[in-house]
C-alpha cells in the first residue's frame, strides 16, 4: 500500500522507537502534523520557540540513551532551531532534526519561508541530508540515526521539502544501514594499548583526565574501575562531570579554566597523563605551550581520530570507543599485574593532599547576602545529590559544576562547547520527559532565563515540574567579572535593569513563584520547593544573590594550569610557584 | 609544505560543498582544487594541492576523513607521484612574436589548439612548476589569458587509491 511522504516519516520515527518528538508547527511541514496526529505511538511537544525544541530534543537525548529528535518548519523555524543544533554538535550530542522545507520545484526560487538549511547547517552538524525522492525518505531517516549515534556522536539534520510529504509510496524500513564511506572504530588498537598500560605502569605521578567521551560513552564503570584499582587520582572536564563519583577522595574536581586547585597542578605537574575522551580543550589546558612545558607522556582515547593531536601532541594516540578501549586496558594490566609503584604514588598523592588542603573552593560565608555557592551546596543536600542539573551559560553555572559533586554520568546537562545562554529551562523540560520519575533542577541567571523564559509555559502544558534556581546577581556576571579583572570594572551592558518580577512571571503562566532574599531563608524554600506538597508543580527560585561573587579558581587568557588566580583565602597565603625538580626529590 | 591529497568521495550533490566548506571554515589553503567523476560513476576523485605545517597537514587528512561522504584520502607527498595540470593559454602571436611563440610552445611540448591571425590558443600539461616556467618564460606582455585546471595526482607503480 503506497502512503504519503509524512506518513513514512511518522512510521519510520515509530520504527526508531521515538518516544518524544520536540516540535513547532509551520507550512511546508503541515503533512507531517497531520500524520502526527494521526498516531498515538510517539508524544509530539510543542514547544514556544525552535530553539528550545532543540534543546529539549538535546537534553533528552543527554539524560537517557536515546537519540531525541526536534521537528521544524522552514525558513524561519529552521533558522531559529540553528543555535540549538550548533549546541549540540559542540557536545557531540546525538539528534536528529527535521526541517521542513519548500516545494522541491520552489527551491532556489527565494521561495516563501526558503532558507538553505543544509548550507546553512553544514558546518555545525555531523551530517545533513537533503530529500528529494520520496523513496528515498525511510532510508534516509535510518541513515540520519544512525550516523548520529554512532562513533562520535552528534546532530543529523534531514530537510523534507513539502511535496515529498505529500507524495504517495510504499513503506519499507530498512532493517539496518551501512555506508561504506563511513565506518567508526570501537576497539583500539592493542598494540598501542600494550604501550598506554607500560606508561601507567611506569608513572611516578599518573594522572587520569576523564572527558564528555566517556559520559557519551558509557564508559563510567570502566573510568571508576581502572582509577580504582590503579589508586590514581581522577579529574573530570565540565562535560565529564559524573564519569567519576564526585563524592569520591580520588576525585580532584574539574580542572580547567575554573578547575580546583588541586586538578589543575596534577594536570601540569603528572608525568604520565591518560586523557579518556577529552579533547585538551582551551578552557582545560589553555596554552599547550605552557602545558607541554612540563614533561609528561599522554595517552589520548578518542573514537574521533581529528580530536588526537589537534592542539597537543600525544605519545599514545588510542583510536577507539572508550568503554571498550579501558575494558581492554584494564584487563591488559589485571592480567599481568601491572600498577605503579606503590612508594611513587604514595608520594604523588602527598603532593596532591597538600595542594587540596588549601581548600580552593572555600568561599566567605556571609549572613547578610546569600552567596550563590551555599544555594548550589543546600541544594545538593536537599535533593540527596541525586537530581538531574541542567545550567544556562555564567558564573552560575560555573558554581554548579563546582559544588554540586555530580554522582554519575548523564546527571549534569550543559552547554560547555558552545555556551549557549537559553539552554538550561528547555533542556530541564527535556531531562524531564525522559526522567519522569527523577528530580530535575535548572540552575540559571537572571540574564539566561530570559533568553527562553517563554519554555515556563511548555513546562506547563506538559506537567514538567522543574525547579528553576534562579542565581539572581542583577548581572550578567561572568560577563561582569572579566571586566571587574580585565576591564577595569568598567561594567559595559553587563547590568539588567529592569528585571521583571520573576516571582509574577511565574504565576503568571500557572506556577509557583518564591523570591528569596535572606541568607537565612535559603534553606527554607528550598525544602519547601522539593517537597512532596510541590512535587508536581515547576517552582521559580528566585534567589537575590551576591552581585559582587566572583568564581575562582579562575586561569586568564594565556596563562597555565599552575598560574591560577587563587581566592582570597588563598592568595593570603602567598604560595610559592610549585618548582618541580626541587619538590620531586623528595616526593617520588 | 605544499601537499597534493586525494580524495575518493561518494559523487552525491552537495559532498564538494562539505570538503570546500570545511577548508573555508578552519583556515586551511586550497592551492588549487580539481574534481570530476571516475570510472566508477557513484564515485568522484578530487586533488586538492594545499600548504601548511605537518599538524595542519595532519588535521586536514583527519578532518576530511571524518566527513560522511568521503570514502578515502591520501596523502600523495607521502610516496611518489605524478601530477599533471593543463594550461590553455591565449597570446598574441603577431610580427616577430607569431614564430617566437610557436618556438616557445614546441620547446614546452605544448600543442597550439586555436589559431588566428593575430593569437595563438596553446595548450599545455605538465607540472604546476612546468607551466609556471612557460609563463615565466614567454614575454608577459603578449599573454591574453590563461585558464589552468590546477593538478591531478595520482601515485607512481602499483599504489593505487580505490574502494
Ligand atoms: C562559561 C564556561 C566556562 C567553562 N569552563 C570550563 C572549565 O573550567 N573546565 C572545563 O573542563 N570546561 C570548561 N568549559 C567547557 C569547555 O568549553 C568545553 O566544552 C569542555 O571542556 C570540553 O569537554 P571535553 O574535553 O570533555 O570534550 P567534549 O566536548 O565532551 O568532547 C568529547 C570528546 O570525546 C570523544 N568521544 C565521544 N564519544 C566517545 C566514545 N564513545 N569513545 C571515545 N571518545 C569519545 C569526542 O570525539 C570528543 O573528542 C566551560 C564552558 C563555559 C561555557
Ligand atoms: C546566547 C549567548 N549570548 C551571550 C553569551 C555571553 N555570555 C556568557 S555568560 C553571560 C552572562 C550570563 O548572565 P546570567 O545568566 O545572569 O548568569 P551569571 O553569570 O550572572 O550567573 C553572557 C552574556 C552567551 N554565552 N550566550
Ligand atoms: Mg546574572
Amino acid at each position: 500500500m503506497q502512503i504519503s511522504g509524512a506518513e513514512i516519516l511518522v512510521r519510520s520515527l515509530q520504527e526508531e522507537g521515538v518516544e518524544f518528538v520536540f516540535g513547532y508547527p509551520g507550512g511546508a511541514v503541515l503533512e507531517i502534523y497531520d500524520a502526527i496526529f494521526r498516531q498515538q505511538e510517539f508524544k509530539h511537544v510543542l514547544v514556544r520557540h525552535e530553539q528550545a525544541a532543540v534543546h529539549a530534543a538535546d537534553a533528552y537525548s543527554r539524560s537517557c540513551d536515546k537519540v531525541g529528535v526536534a521537528l521544524v518548519t522552514s525558513g524561519p523555524g529552521a533558522t531559529n532551531a540553528v543555535t540549538g543544533i550548533a549546541t549540540a554538535y559542540m557536545d557531540s550530542v546525538p539528534m536528529v532534526v527535521i526541517s521542513g522545507q519548500v516545494s522541491t520545484p520552489a527551491i532556489g526560487l527565494d521561495a516563501f519561508q526558503e532558507v538553505d538549511m543544509v548550507g546553512i547547517t553544514r558546518p555545525c552538524v555531523k551530517h545533513n541530508f537533503l530529500v528529494k525522492d520520496i523513496n528515498e525518505l525511510a532510508t534516509t531517516i535510518k541513515k540520519a540515526f544512525y550516523i548520529a549515534a554512532t562513533g562520535r556522536p552528534g546532530p543529523v539534520v534531514v530537510d523534507v521539502p513539502k511535496d515529498v510529504t505529500q507524495q504517495l509510496a510504499e513503506f519499507h524500513y530498512p532493517e539496518s544501514v551501512s555506508i561504506r564511506s563511513y565506518v567508526p572504530v570501537t576497539r583500539g588498537h592493542p598494540g598501542q594499548i600494550k604501550k598506554a598500560a607500560s606508561l601507567l605502569a611506569e608513572a611516578k605521578r599518573p594522572y587520569i583526565y576523564v572527558g564528555g567521551g566517556a559520559v557519551q560513552g558509557g564508559a563510567s564503570a570502566e573510568v571508576t574501575e581502572l582509577v580504582k584499582m590503579l589508586g590514581v587520582p581522577c579529574t573530570n572536564t565540565l562535560m565529564g562531570l559524573g564519569a567519576y563519583p564526585g563524592d569520591d577522595r580520588q576525585f580532584l574536581g574539574m580542572l580547567g579554566m575554573h578547575g580546583t586547585y588541586e586538578a589543575n597542578m596534577a594536570m601540569q605537574y603528572c608525568d604520565v597523563l591518560i586523557a579518556v575522551g577529552a579533547r585538551f580543550d582551551d578552557r582545560v589546558i589553555s596554552v599547550p605551550s605552557h602545558f607541554l612545558a612540563q614533561p609528561k607522556k599522554i595517552v589520548h582515547i578518542d573514537i574521533d581520530p581529528s580530536s588526537i593531536a589537534k592542539r597537543v601532541k600525544v605519545d599514545v594516540p588510542i583510536v577507539g570507543d572508550v568503554k571498550h578501549v579501558l575494558r581492554d586496558l584494564i584487563d591488559l594490566m589485571k592480567q599481568n599485574g601491572q600498577r605503579p609503584d606503590a612508594a611513587n604514588l604514595a608520594g604523588w598523592w602527598k603532593q596532591i593532599e597538600q595542594w587540596r588542603s588549601y581548600n580552593s573552593l572555600l568561599y566567605t560565608p556571609s549572613t547578610e547576602f546569600i552567596k550563590p555557592q551555599s544555594v548550589v551546596q543546600k541544594l545538593y543536600e536537599i535533593t540527596g545529590g541525586d537530581a538531574i542539573i541542567t545550567s544556562d551559560v555564567g558564573q552560575h553555572q560555573m558554581w554548579a559544576a563546582q559544588y554540586y559533586p555530580f554522582k554519575r554520568p548523564k546527571q549534569w546537562l550543559n552547554s560547555g562547547g558552545l555556551g549557549t545562554m537559553g539552554f538550561g529551562l528547555p533542556a530541564a523540560i527535556g531531562a524531564q520527559l525522559a526522567n519522569p520519575n527523577a528530580q530535575v533542577a535548572c540552575i540559571t541567571g537572571e540574564g539566561s532565563i530570559q533568553m527562553n523564559i517563554q519554555e515556563l509555559s511548555t513546562a506547563k502544558q506538559y506537567h514538567t515540574p522543574v525547579k528553576v534556581i534562579a542565581l539572581n546577581n542583577r548581572y550578567l556576571g561572568m560577563v561582569r567579572q572579566w571586566q571587574e579583572f580585565f576591564y577595569g570594572t568598567r561594567y559595559a551592558e553587563s547590568y539588567m535593569d529592569a528585571l521583571p518580577d520573576f516571582v509574577g512571571i511565574a504565576e503568571a503562566y500557572g506556577h509557583v513563584g518564591m523570591k528569596i532574599e535572606n541568607p537565612a531563608d535559603v534553606e527554607g524554600a528550598l525544602r519547601e520547593a522539593f517537597s512532596p506538597a510541590l512535587k508536581e508543580r515547576l517552582v521559580f527560585m528566585d534567589f537575590r544573590t551576591d552581585q559582587s561573587e566572583n568564581v575562582f579558581p579562575m586561569i586568564q587568557n594565556g596563562k597555565g594550569l599552575d598560574q591560577m588566580d587563587l581566592p582570597p583565602h588563598m592568595r593570603e597565603l602567598q604560595i610559592a610557584p610549585f618548582e618541580n625538580n626541587r619538590d620531586y626529590g623528595n616526593m617520588c | 609544505m605544499r601537499h597534493i591529497l586525494s580524495i575518493l568521495l561518494e559523487n552525491e550533490a552537495g559532498a564538494l560543498s562539505r570538503v570546500v566548506g570545511l577548508f573555508s571554515a578552519r583556515a586551511y589553503n586550497i592551492d588549487s582544487l580539481t574534481v570530476s567523476t571516475t570510472e566508477d560513476p557513484t564515485l568522484s576523485r578530487m586533488t586538492i594541492v594545499t600548504h601548511g605545517s605537518d599538524e595542519v597537514i595532519e588535521q586536514i587528512t583527519k578532518q576530511l576523513n571524518k566527513l560522511i561522504e568521503v570514502v578515502k584520502v591520501i596523502d600523495l607527498n607521502e610516496s611518489d607521484h605524478i601530477e599533471r595540470e593543463m594550461m590553455l593559454i591565449k597570446v598574441r602571436a603577431t610580427g616577430k612574436d607569431r614564430e617566437e611563440m610557436k618556438r616557445m610552445a614546441d620547446i614546452f611540448r605544448g600543442r597550439i589548439i586555436d589559431v588566428t591571425e593575430k593569437t595563438y590558443t596553446i595548450e599545455l600539461t605538465g607540472t604546476s612548476d612546468k607551466l609556471g616556467a612557460f609563463i615565466e618564460a614567454i614575454d608577459r606582455s603578449v599573454i591574453l589569458e590563461t585558464v589552468r585546471t590546477g593538478a591531478s595526482g595520482i601515485g607512481r607503480g602499483e599504489r593505487i587509491l580505490k574502494i
